[in-house]
C-alpha cells in the first residue's frame, strides 16, 4: 500500500484530494491530509467582512465536512519535512512517512517581517484583512472611522488575491460615500509596483477607476518599516507616507518547515516546474497553490484551473509513466469595484488580462475589464459554488443564471 | 532590435533590456549604467555579477529580496546604488530581462 500525503486542508489540498481520491485505487492508495485544526476559511470572502457584508459564519466550516470519503485528516502542527527521508514530523512527534508529498500549506502574512508593524499600533491604527480576526479588526475600526487618512499598502509581491487591496480601497470608497462622510476620508493607495496593478492593461484600467474614484496612488514604494509615533510607513528610500488609518497586507509567506527542508525559496514557497507543479528538488514532491513560487497569481482560481493538468500528470507519476500535461499559469479572478459591479481578469503566464469574455467568449455573462453589475453577481455567487462545489472536486457550471441557496441569503442585498 | 552600445551592436526589446545574455559585458554595462544615470563602480559590478550568476542558475531574474537575502547586499544600499528602481535597473544594467511582477 502507497501513502499519499497531502499537508494543508485549504483550498489547494482540499479540491486536489476531492479530484484524486476517485482516480487512485484505494487497494494502493493511502491518502492522508494534514492540518492544524478543522476550520476551513473561504479566504475571498474576508475582503467583505470589513464591511459588514460577511461575518464568521459566511466564511468558517468545518474542513472535516469537505474531504471525500477514504481520505484520513490528522490534525496537528507540521514541525518538519525530512525530503530524503520521505517523512513529515508533526510536534507531538508523530511521524508520517509517505511515498508522495503534496504541500498546499499556502501562503500566510507576517506582519513580523516588517519593523514595527506589530507594534502598540497593530489592530487599533494598523490593521490588515488576511486573516479572520484582522478582517474582524478593521470592521470595527471603520465603523468608527468618520474622516482623516485611509492608507491601504502592499509591503511587498507576491501576496495572495494582489487585487484585493484595491478592491478594499473601492469599498471603502463607496463604503464612506454611503455613510455621507467621504469627503473627510483622504485614500491612498501605497504600492512597491510601478502602477496600480501588475500587467499593463490592467494597470491601466484600474489605475483610471482609482482617479475617478479620487484615490492617490503612490507607487515604487518599497516599506522599511513603520514609524509608529509619526504614523507613517518609511521606505527604504526614505519616503515617508503618513496616515491615520493604515491597512496593509504584511509580506506574504510560505510555511516555516519548508525553508528549514530547502524546499523552498527566500520567501518559503516550494520551487516548482511552472508546468507540473513538481518539486525542482524531488520527484515525489509537488506543492500546490499558494505554497508553490509558479509565476502566476497567488489565488485559489490558480489552483482550480491547475488542477486539470496536475490530476492527470499525477496519475501518470503514480503508474511510473513520464507526466504529458502541463498548467498554462491560467487565472480568473473578479475585482470588486463598488457600489455592486465589478470587472474580471482572466490571464495565464503568457498572455496579459484582457477584455474578454467568461466563460465562453462573446457569449458571456462575464465581461473582462469592465464593470458591471453581471460580474459583481458573479463574485458573490462564486462563494455559494467554493462550498458546494469546488471543494468537493466538481467543476462550474457554465453560468447561465446566480445559483439560489439557503446558504447565500445575502445576495440579492449585496447586488443591489 | 539591434542597438548599438558600447560600439557594438547588441539586441534589446523594446524598453531597451538586453535579449541576448551573452551580448553583455562591462563596457556594455558600462554604458547601460550611464543612459540611466548611474555611474558604473566596483560595487555595482559585484551586484550585477550576482545577479547575472542568479539569472543563470535560477533561469529568473532575482527580486529585490533575493538580491538582498541570497546575495547578501543590504536593501538600503542597493536604493542608494540603483535609485528608486532597483529591482528594475539591477536587471536592466545585468543584461537579464526586466522582473516581472507576479501578477
Amino acid at each position: 500500500m502507497k501513502h499519499l500525503l497531502v499537508l494543508g486542508a485549504g483550498t489547494a489540498g482540499t479540491m486536489a484530494v476531492a479530484k484524486l481520491r476517485p482516480r487512485l485505487p484505494a487497494s494502493e492508495w493511502r491518502i492522508t491530509v494534514v492540518d492544524r485544526d478543522d476550520e476551513h476559511h473561504y479566504q475571498p470572502g474576508y475582503l467583505f467582512v470589513p464591511f459588514g457584508v460577511y461575518d464568521r459564519a459566511d466564511v468558517v466550516r468545518p474542513r472535516s465536512r469537505y474531504l471525500p470519503e477514504g481520505v484520513d485528516l490528522v490534525l496537528g502542527e507540521i514541525a518538519a519535512i525530512d525530503p530524503e527521508g520521505r517523512a513529515v514530523t508533526l510536534a507531538d512527534g508523530t511521524v508520517l512517512a509517505y511515498d508522495e508529498l503534496i504541500v498546499a500549506t499556502g501562503t500566510s502574512p507576517r506582519p513580523d517581517q516588517t519593523p514595527g508593524m506589530l507594534g502598540d499600533a497593530w489592530r487599533r491604527s494598523v490593521h490588515e484583512f488576511y486573516t479572520l480576526p484582522g478582517a474582524e479588526a478593521l470592521r470595527d475600526a471603520l465603523a468608527g472611522f468618520d474622516g482623516g487618512r485611509l492608507v491601504a499598502h502592499v509591503s511587498e509581491l507576491p501576496v495572495k488575491c494582489p487585487v484585493a487591496p484595491l478592491e478594499f480601497l473601492f469599498l471603502a470608497d463607496a463604503h464612506f460615500r454611503d455613510r455621507g462622510v467621504r469627503d473627510r476620508v483622504e485614500l491612498v493607495y501605497v504600492t512597491p509596483l510601478d502602477g496600480a496593478f501588475t500587467t499593463p492593461a490592467a494597470a491601466e484600467r484600474l489605475a483610471g477607476l482609482l482617479a475617478a474614484r479620487g484615490i492617490a496612488v503612490e507607487t515604487d514604494f518599497v516599506v522599511e518599516r513603520i514609524d509608529a509615533d509619526a504614523q507613517a510607513l518609511v521606505s527604504y528610500d526614505e519616503r515617508a507616507v503618513p496616515f491615520d488609518l493604515l491597512v496593509t497586507v504584511p509580506v506574504n509567506m510560505g510555511a516555516d518547515a519548508i525553508a528549514e527542508c530547502g524546499l523552498g525559496d527566500e520567501l518559503q514557497h516550494v520551487s516548482v516546474d511552472p508546468g507540473t507543479l513538481q518539486s525542482r528538488r524531488y520527484p515525489n514532491v509537488f506543492a500546490l497553490g499558494d505554497a508553490n513560487d509558479a509565476p502566476t497569481s497567488k489565488a485559489g482560481s490558480a489552483v482550480h484551473l491547475a488542477l486539470a493538468s496536475f490530476v492527470e500528470n499525477f496519475v501518470q507519476h503514480a503508474r511510473g509513466l513520464p507526466m504529458t500535461h502541463a498548467y498554462d499559469g491560467r487565472v480568473n479572478c473578479f475585482v470588486e469595484t463598488g457600489g455592486g459591479k465589478a470587472l474580471l481578469l482572466d490571464f495565464d503566464y503568457a498572455t496579459q488580462p484582457s477584455p474578454g469574455r467568461y466563460p465562453l467568449s462573446a457569449v458571456g455573462p462575464f465581461s473582462g475589464l469592465e464593470e458591471t453589475t453581471m460580474n459583481h453577481v458573479g463574485k458573490m455567487m462564486f462563494k455559494w459554488a467554493y462550498w458546494h462545489l469546488l471543494l468537493r472536486g466538481r467543476d462550474l457550471p457554465i453560468p447561465s443564471g446566480a445559483p439560489r441557496s439557503d446558504a447565500e441569503p445575502r445576495l440579492e442585498g449585496a447586488a443591489s | 532590435m539591434l542597438a548599438t552600445i558600447a560600439g557594438r551592436p547588441v539586441h534589446v526589446n523594446d524598453e531597451g533590456f538586453l535579449t541576448e545574455f551573452d551580448e553583455w559585458d562591462e563596457g556594455v554595462a558600462a554604458a547601460l549604467a550611464a543612459d540611466i544615470g548611474i555611474q558604473l563602480d566596483e560595487e555595482r559590478l559585484t551586484v550585477l555579477r550576482f545577479v547575472r550568476r542568479d539569472y543563470q542558475e535560477r533561469g529568473t531574474t532575482p527580486t529585490l529580496r533575493r538580491v538582498s537575502a541570497s546575495g547578501g547586499f543590504d536593501t538600503k544600499r542597493l536604493f542608494a546604488l540603483f535609485p528608486k528602481k532597483p529591482a528594475k535597473k539591477m536587471a536592466y544594467v545585468a543584461g537579464v530581462p526586466k522582473p516581472v511582477g507576479c501578477v
